[in-house]
């Protein structure tokens, strides 16, 4: 057993064993499942039979590991096109849950999973909360929107599981969320980390002190986030910030988590089997290299997904961690390969905006960028809200606030970008996931 | 001698001047001189209440950026010359002048100003050394209840 996992034995969920496998038995758990789940997906649906037909490929091949890169990826159009139940692999009599998608943009996608599914989602969500020191006894405050969205439930299972208390609040009403955080002594709290730093501000407007609270952990996602806005939160509010990856395609959140260490997401391997590609070519990429993250579900039985193709941009790390899980981790993932625009022949990612902002200082994360076309002349606006610290009473001052924003973006960017001053609270907040680029250039 | 002043935010767009005005409307808190300062993109609203406190509460409340700055209230002659008078004497001085606005009530043959300096205190002290009448905030309200 491994010493690390000996030492702190005291400290660990018997249900994060898994993490802590050694390797040569993982692989071997992982092949095992993997050739189960090809099984599936190839007996089953229709879409991964005919796109390993056209390869000439069979479940029968797949004796190591080293071949997953040999199927054909699954990308978010196909769970469009086949709107809603073509990629199911149950019959309707054996799926307990079915959940969609926000479908931002046409239809939304469906999920689905049998109970079996629904059990290791709880089991992975009970994984994450205690990576990162959450055990019963503590009170989760899960503001996470419930609903269609799989980010509510799906914690709150795992939360119960845990052996915690349960607040299932949802998202939104801020202002009851601050009351309840202090009245009933909440330890902890789920929510997309641009919500938490709207708690932190409105409970200062309100004049009361989150520092004051016993809250001591925020277990964050939903979006991407950075490492600035990391310790903004712990530098306002006395919590640690852990970051929770997920996806509703491949079983929502779960997927990954940060231990105590905070030095990436642990990937559940024994559920989730990641592979980095090169995002162009599709080529798979060794471990410290970056790419795009894909992800085949091991045991997902109502809805397998062979290679979905999550477009978020990250690195795989096998480096041994500090709290001894010998599971990989990956890098966090501050982009997105479909949130990069492109703007005057440059391309951009809003974390790249992002860290612009918070050099600048007293300005927080709250912006939005604008893309208009004039002329045939592209142009961005950065919209950022004046917060009490960054703002003053004299003229020169905003004006010089203004210069060193459009300064600090011309520096990462190359491009001029116009700032605007906006009144607090003007920029839609985000409960679900942050509006972070319009884009009004009718492409 | 300081006045507290709360300056307030503004984006440069029809309606937004009425939105705190009217918090303070509602608050029943009586604006007693006001100054806007603006640039083609935004604003800040300088204003002097009585009950700076609860007004800056409401305006935060209310989801606003408020700032409290100290500024000083200093009384001329209402006469031509007057505030040529003040500007010279500062200039003597060297006291620099961040901005400057004006009381809209006058009391006798005296208008009231309000300057920011960037440090008040020194600027109070050579002012009276200069036998300027600075007026603090008791004084200033009596006097405007008394013009109202």
């Amino acid at each position: 057993m491994h010493t690390a996992m000996h030492e702190n034995s005291g400290r660990f969920h018997p249900v994060s064993a898994p993490d802590f496998l050694p390797l040569p038995q993982l692989r071997q758990l992982q092949l095992q499942r993997f050739q189960t789940i090809v099984r599936r997906a190839y007996e089953r649906v229709e879409l991964f039979r005919k796109r390993m037909d056209e390869r000439k490929l069979t479940p029968d091949r797949f004796q190591s590991l080293d071949l997953v890169g040999q199927l054909p990826f699954t990308v978010k159009n196909d769970l469009r096109d086949t709107y809603p139940f073509g990629l199911f692999a149950s019959p309707m009599h054996e799926i307990v849950r079915l959940h969609a998608s926000s479908g931002t943009t046409g239809k939304p996608i469906v999920v689905a999973y049998n109970q079996d599914d629904v059990d290791v989602w709880s089991s992975v969500m009970v994984r994450s909360f205690a990576a990162c020191g959450l055990h019963r006894g503590d009170i989760i405050q899960h503001a996470y929107g419930y609903g269609l969205f799989t980010g509510g439930l799906g914690a709150h299972y795992g939360a119960e599981a845990l052996g915690a208390t349960v607040i299932p609040i949802s998202g939104g009403n801020t202002e009851r969320q601050i009351m309840v955080m202090k009245d009933f002594g909440v330890t902890a709290i789920c929510c997309t980390p641009s919500y938490f730093i709207h708690l932190i501000e409105r409970a200062r407007e309100l004049g009361m002190d989150i520092k004051s609270l016993p809250l001591r952990t925020g277990v964050f996602g939903a979006e991407p986030w950075t490492e600035s806005m990391r310790q903004y939160i712990q530098a306002n509010s006395n919590i640690k910030a852990y970051d929770i990856y997920g996806l509703s395609e491949i079983i929502g959140p779960g997927v990954a988590m940060e231990c105590l260490h905070q030095c990436g997401s642990h990937i559940f391997e024994d559920h989730f089997y990641p592979e980095i590609i090169d995002p162009k070519t599709g080529e798979v990429l060794p471990d410290g290299a970056e790419g795009e993250l894909v992800l085949t579900t091991l045991s997902k039985m109502a809805m397998p997904m062979i290679r979905y193709r999550t477009r978020d941009l990250t690195t795989l790390a096998a480096e041994p961690c500090e709290c001894g899980r010998t599971i990989r981790r990956i890098k966090r993932i501050g982009r997105r390969s479909d949130d990069m625009f492109i703007i005057r022949g440059v391309n951009v990612f809003p974390s790249q905006i992002e860290s612009a902002l918070l050099a600048v200082e007293g300005t927080m994360p709250h912006y939005q960028i604008i893309l208009t076309r004039n002329k045939g002349l592209d142009e961005m606006e950065v919209q950022v809200e004046v917060t009490p610290e960054s703002f003053s009473d004299k003229i020169g001052v905003m004006e010089a606030l203004q210069g060193k924003i459009i300064h600090g973006i011309e520096n990462i960017l190359g491009i001029r970008a116009k700032i605007s001053l906006v009144e607090p609270h003007s920029i839609q907040r985000s409960e679900g996931k942050a509006k972070r680029v319009i884009d009004k250039r009718n492409m | 001698m300081k006045l507290n002043q709360l300056s307030v935010f503004l984006e440069n767009k029809p309606g937004r001047l009425s939105h705190p005005c009217q918090i303070l409307a509602d608050a029943g808190i009586n604006i007693l001189t006001l100054s806007l300062a603006d640039t083609h993109q935004f604003g800040i609203l300088r204003l002097i209440v009585r009950d700076w406190q609860t007004a800056r509460d409401v305006l935060a409340k209310a989801g606003a950026v408020v700032k409290v700055t100290e500024v000083v209230a200093v009384e001329v002659a209402d006469k031509p010359g007057g505030l040529a008078h003040i500007l010279e004497t500062l200039e003597q001085l060297k006291v620099n002048i961040e901005y400057m606005y004006a009381f809209t009530f006058r009391s006798q043959d005296k208008a009231v100003l309000v300057f920011r300096f960037e440090d008040p205190d020194t600027a109070i002290t050579m002012l009276q050394g200069k036998g300027v009448s600075v007026i603090d905030g008791v004084e200033l309200y009596n006097r405007v209840e008394k013009g109202a």
